[in-house]
C-alpha cells in the first residue's frame, strides 16, 4: 500500500483515473471537464490521457447529459457525469428521477444503469446563487438511487470507485469546502478492503451524545466534539458517508449507548435527511432516549447571498447549542436548534 | 404556392422533396396532409401558419391517396427489393400489408379489451400502421429503438409478441418486454425523455465502434455500417426540451441516430398548431440535420426515407430528423375522447388517406393482392387476436411482494427492511378468509 498526500480534488480524479484505468466502459462527461479540467480541476489531465471519446465535453444541457448518460449505459458504459454545480442539476431532475433512478425496476431487473453523477454541493465558500445549495434529501426520497456524500480525500478515492463500480445510479456529494483539504490517499485501494458504500463510520467515539453528519460537516462536528470534551462531555461523531440507503444500525447502536442525538446537516430541514434519522431513532430507540432528538440544519429559505450564508451554514457554536440541549443544559428553544415538541 | 429560393437543407432527401415540389404543388395533396397548412386545426392560437411554404414541406410520397404508384427515382432506389415487381418483391410488400394489417387488428382488439374490463387503458395506434410498419421495416436486428407509448407496430415488427404489448396496459408490469431481446426499450411515458437515451445509446454504438469492440458491417448492402438507433417521439415532444437536446447532442456528435417524429396532428387535445407555427420538418436544419417530411400514410415511402436515413447513421453522415405526417384515428387514449376537440369531417378527411386501404389499392391494381390473399391475411389477424385475447385474459397478476423487486440491482437496507415490514403485515391475513400470496424474492429489496 502507498498512499500519498492529496486534496479531494485530486483524490477525485486519482479515483476517476483508476477506475477507467480498471474498466474501458467508464466515460467521464460534463461541461468544462475536458480542457479546463473541470470548474474545480476534479478530471484535470484525464482528457489528455483518455482522450476526448472518454471524457467528453458536452453542451450546455444538463438533462441532455443525464439523457445521455441513461443511453450509454443501457449501450453497456459506465457514465459518471459531472454537474457543474448542485443548482445546475434541476433541470436533469426528470431524467434522474423517472429515468435514470426508476430503469432497472421498470424493467424488471433486465435493464441496469450504472451512472454515477458527481455533484459539487453546499456553500461556505462565497459562491453566487445556485452555487451552494445542499439537494441531497430530493435524490434520498427518490426510489432506485444511492446517495453518498464524502468528507475526507481516502473516501473521496474509493467511494467514488465504489460508486462507479455499482450497477446501481449513485448521486455522489463532493462539498465544496472540502475540495482543497489534504489528506493521505491510497488510491489503488482495492475495494474489497474499505467499507461497504452504504455503510456509516464512526469517527470519533464517545459516550454521552451521538452527533451524526456527512459531507463537509463532519469537519464542523469534530470540532464540537473537542470543544465539548473541554467541558466534560464525551461526543461520538457518527458521518453517515451513506445518504441512501441510511446505516439505520450504526446510528441505533450509538444512540442505545448514548441516549441522546443530534443531526446535522447544511440542506433545509423539513423533510431533510435529518428529519429521516431522528425519526428512525425516535422509532427504534425511543426507550433510550434521554431526550428529544435535536436537528441542527439549514434553515428552510432559499440560500442566502455570500455576506449572509453564516446564518445559513451550521457552525461549531450552533452544534454546541444542540450538544447543551439534549443534555439538558440550555432551554429547549435555544437558538439555532429546532424547538422541540 | 409560392416557390421561394434555397430550402437550406443538405441531404438527399430534401433535395427529392425540392424536386418534387414542383409537381405537387399542382396536386391536391401536400398542403392538405400538411398539418399546419391546412384548416383542420380551429380554435388555435398558433403562432401562425407557414407564410411562406419551402420545398422541403411537400412531404414525399410514392403512393397517392388513390395507390397509384408515382416513381421518384431518388427514393425508389431504396425500395428494390419490396416493389420491383419480381416475386421476392411482391412477398416483402405482401408481408408489410399483412404486417400492417395484423397491427390495425391488434390494436382493435385492445381497445375491445379495455372497453370490456381487461386493459387498463389502451392507446390506438389506429392511422398510424404505415408510419410504425414502414420505418421499422428498415432497421436492422442489431439496431436499437427508443420509443413512445404508442408504437405498438414497431415493438411487433421488433419481435415483440402480441401479449406482450398489452402486459404495461393490463396494469401488471412496467414493462412487457426485455428490451435487449428485441433491441428496443419499453415504452416511455415521459413526453420525448426517450430521444436523449437515443442519442446517449448512439453514441455507445460509436465509442464500441471506436474500441474495436463491434465492426461495421461490410456486406456490399445498403444496410452496410454501424448499428443505428431510431428514436420515435410524436408531435407534442417536439416542445420538450429533452428533444431539442437531442438534436443538439447529436448533431454535436454526429451520432447514428434517425430521430424519427410521427406527427399525427394531435397531442390529446391540442393540434400541432400549437407547438409549432411551421411544419416540423424546419426545426432540423437550425440544429444542422438533415431533415425530411414524409407522408407517414405511405408506407413505401416512409420505408425508403427511412433506409436512407439509417444508411446516413451507419455510414458516418450522422444523425437525421424524419417528420412522418400521419393521423391518429383515434383517441389518444381509451380515456379520452376526440369529440370534444375535433370535428369527425376532420377524420373522414383522415379516413380518405388511410394508409392501409392505400397499400392495399395498389396491390389489387398491380394484381398483387387477390381476394384469396385478402382473406388470409384476414384470417391471419384474427388468429393473432384470438391468441391475443386469450393471452391476455390468463395473464395473472403478479404477488405482491414483487412490487420491492429490481428496484436496485443491488441489496439495499431500506428498500429490503420495508420488505419485510410488508411481508409481515401480509402474513397477518394468512389465518383469515383473505387469499394473498406473497411470494417475490424473498428477504430482498434486490436481484441479489
Amino acid at each position: 500500500m502507498t498512499t500519498q498526500t492529496l486534496t479531494l480534488a485530486k483524490a477525485l480524479g486519482a479515483g476517476l483515473r483508476r477506475a477507467m484505468t480498471d474498466d474501458p466502459t467508464v466515460m467521464v462527461l460534463g461541461e468544462d471537464i475536458g480542457r479546463l479540467g473541470g470548474v474545480y480541476r476534479v478530471t484535470d489531465g484525464l482528457q489528455a490521457e483518455f482522450g476526448p471519446r472518454r471524457v467528453v465535453d458536452t453542451p450546455l444541457a444538463e438533462s441532455g447529459i443525464l439523457g445521455t448518460a441513461v443511453g450509454l449505459a443501457y449501450r453497456g458504459y459506465r457514465p459518471v457525469v459531472e454537474i457543474q454545480f448542485d443548482g445546475f442539476v434541476y433541470v436533469a431532475f426528470d431524467q434522474i428521477v423517472s429515468q435514470l433512478a426508476k430503469m432497472h425496476a421498470r424493467t424488471n431487473g433486465k435493464v441496469k444503469l450504472p451512472v454515477t453523477i458527481r455533484i459539487p454541493v453546499a456553500g461556505g465558500i462565497g459562491a453566487a446563487e445556485h452555487h451552494s445549495e445542499s439537494p441531497e434529501a430530493y435524490f434520498v426520497h427518490t426510489a432506485g438511487l444511492r446517495v453518498v456524500s464524502v468528507s475526507n480525500p481516502q473516501d473521496a478515492s474509493t467511494v467514488l470507485r465504489q460508486a462507479i463500480a455499482c450497477d446501481d445510479p449513485v448521486v455522489f456529494f463532493e462539498p465544496k469546502r472540502l475540495y482543497h483539504v489534504k489528506g493521505e490517499v491510497d488510491a489503488d485501494l482495492p475495494l474489497d478492503d474499505a467499507p461497504p458504500m452504504g455503510t456509516a463510520r464512526v469517527v470519533r467515539p464517545g459516550d454521552d451524545v451521538t452527533l451524526v453528519t456527512f459531507g463537509s460537516h463532519v469537519a464542523t462536528a469534530l470540532d464540537a466534539a473537542t470543544a465539548a470534551s473541554d467541558e466534560g462531555v464525551s461526543v461520538e461523531v457518527i458521518d453517515l458517508r451513506s445518504l441512501s440507503p441510511i446505516d439505520h444500525d450504526t446510528i441505533a447502536a450509538s444512540v442505545r449507548r448514548t441516549g441522546r442525538l443530534v443531526v446535522l446537516h447544511e440542506g433545509p430541514r423539513q423533510a431533510g435527511v435529518g428529519a429521516e434519522i431522528a425519526t428512525s431513532v425516535t422509532e427504534r430507540c425511543f426507550d433510550f432516549l434521554e431526550a428529544p432528538p435535536a436537528r441542527v440544519t439549514g434553515y428552510d429559505i432559499p440560500y442566502p447571498p455570500a455576506k449572509l450564508e453564516g446564518n445559513q451554514v451550521p457552525d461549531l457554536d450552533r452544534v454546541l447549542v444542540a450538544v447543551d440541549r439534549v443534555l439538558g443544559r440550555v432551554p429547549a428553544s435555544g437558538a439555532g436548534v429546532e424547538v422541540g415538541a | 404556392m409560392p416557390s421561394t429560393m434555397g430550402s437550406t437543407s443538405r441531404d438527399d432527401l430534401s433535395r427529392a422533396g425540392a424536386a418534387r415540389a414542383e409537381t405537387a404543388s399542382g396536386t391536391t395533396d401536400g398542403t392538405t396532409t400538411d398539418g399546419t397548412n391546412g384548416s383542420t386545426n380551429p380554435g388555435t392560437t398558433a403562432a401562425g401558419t407557414a407564410s411562406t411554404a419551402r420545398p422541403g414541406d411537400i412531404p414525399l410520397r410514392l403512393l397517392d391517396e388513390k395507390g397509384v404508384r408515382h416513381p421518384d427515382p431518388a427514393l425508389d432506389r431504396w425500395l428494390t427489393d419490396v416493389d420491383a415487381g419480381t416475386g421476392d418483391a411482391r412477398a416483402a410488400l405482401l408481408a408489410l400489408y399483412e404486417e400492417m394489417v395484423v397491427a390495425r387488428r391488434i390494436d382493435a382488439e385492445a381497445t375491445a379489451l379495455q372497453r370490456q374490463g381487461e386493459l387498463a387503458l389502451w392507446p390506438p395506434l389506429q392511422g398510424q400502421e404505415a408510419a410504425q410498419v414502414g420505418s421499422a421495416a428498415a432497421l436492422r436486428t442489431d439496431d436499437f429503438v427508443f420509443s413512445s407509448y404508442r408504437e405498438h407496430a414497431v415493438a411487433r415488427k421488433r419481435g415483440v409478441a402480441p401479449v406482450d404489448l398489452l402486459r404495461v396496459w393490463r396494469g401488471i408490469t412496467a414493462s412487457g418486454w426485455d428490451p435487449y431481446a428485441v433491441n428496443m426499450a419499453t415504452p416511455q411515458v415521459i413526453i420525448g425523455a426517450q430521444a436523449l437515451h437515443g442519442v446517449g445509446y448512439a453514441l455507445g454504438i460509436q465509442a464500441d465502434v471506436e474500441r474495436g469492440v463491434v465492426e461495421p458491417r461490410q456486406d456490399g448492402t445498403d444496410d452496410d455500417g454501424t448499428a443505428a438507433v431510431v428514436a420515435y417521439v410524436g408531435d407534442g415532444a417536439m416542445s420538450q426540451g429533452d428533444v431539442n437536446e437531442a438534436f443538439v447532442f447529436a448533431a454535436t456528435w454526429q451520432v447514428p441516430l434517425v430521430l424519427f417524429c410521427q406527427n399525427n396532428q394531435w397531442a390529446i387535445s391540442e393540434p400541432v398548431t400549437l407547438q409549432s407555427g411551421v411544419p416540423l420538418v424546419r426545426r432540423a436544419d437550425g440544429f444542422g440535420v438533415p431533415g425530411v417530411r414524409v407522408d407517414g400514410n405511405d408506407v413505401l415511402a416512409v420505408l425508403a426515407v427511412t433506409r436512407e436515413a439509417l444508411h446516413r447513421a451507419r455510414t458516418g453522415g450522422g444523425p437525421t430528423f424524419v417528420e412522418a405526417v400521419t393521423y391518429r384515428m383515434g383517441p389518444h387514449t381509451t380515456a379520452d375522447d376526440p369529440t370534444r376537440y375535433r370535428d369527425a369531417s376532420e377524420l373522414d378527411a383522415w379516413a380518405e388517406r388511410d394508409p392501409v386501404a392505400r397499400l392495399a389499392a395498389y396491390l389489387r391494381a398491380g394484381g398483387l393482392l387477390t381476394d384469396d390473399d385478402e382473406a388470409r391475411v384476414r384470417a391471419a389477424a384474427d388468429a393473432v387476436a384470438a391468441e391475443l385475447r386469450a393471452g391476455v385474459v390468463a395473464l395473472e397478476d403478479p404477488p405482491p411482494l414483487s412490487v420491492f423487486d429490481h428496484v436496485y440491482a443491488g441489496p439495499h437496507a431500506t428498500v429490503a427492511a420495508e420488505r419485510a415490514e410488508h411481508a409481515a403485515y401480509l402474513a397477518g391475513f394468512a389465518d383469515t378468509d383473505t387469499d394473498i400470496t406473497t411470494g417475490g424474492d424473498a428477504g430482498q429489496g434486490a436481484d441479489r
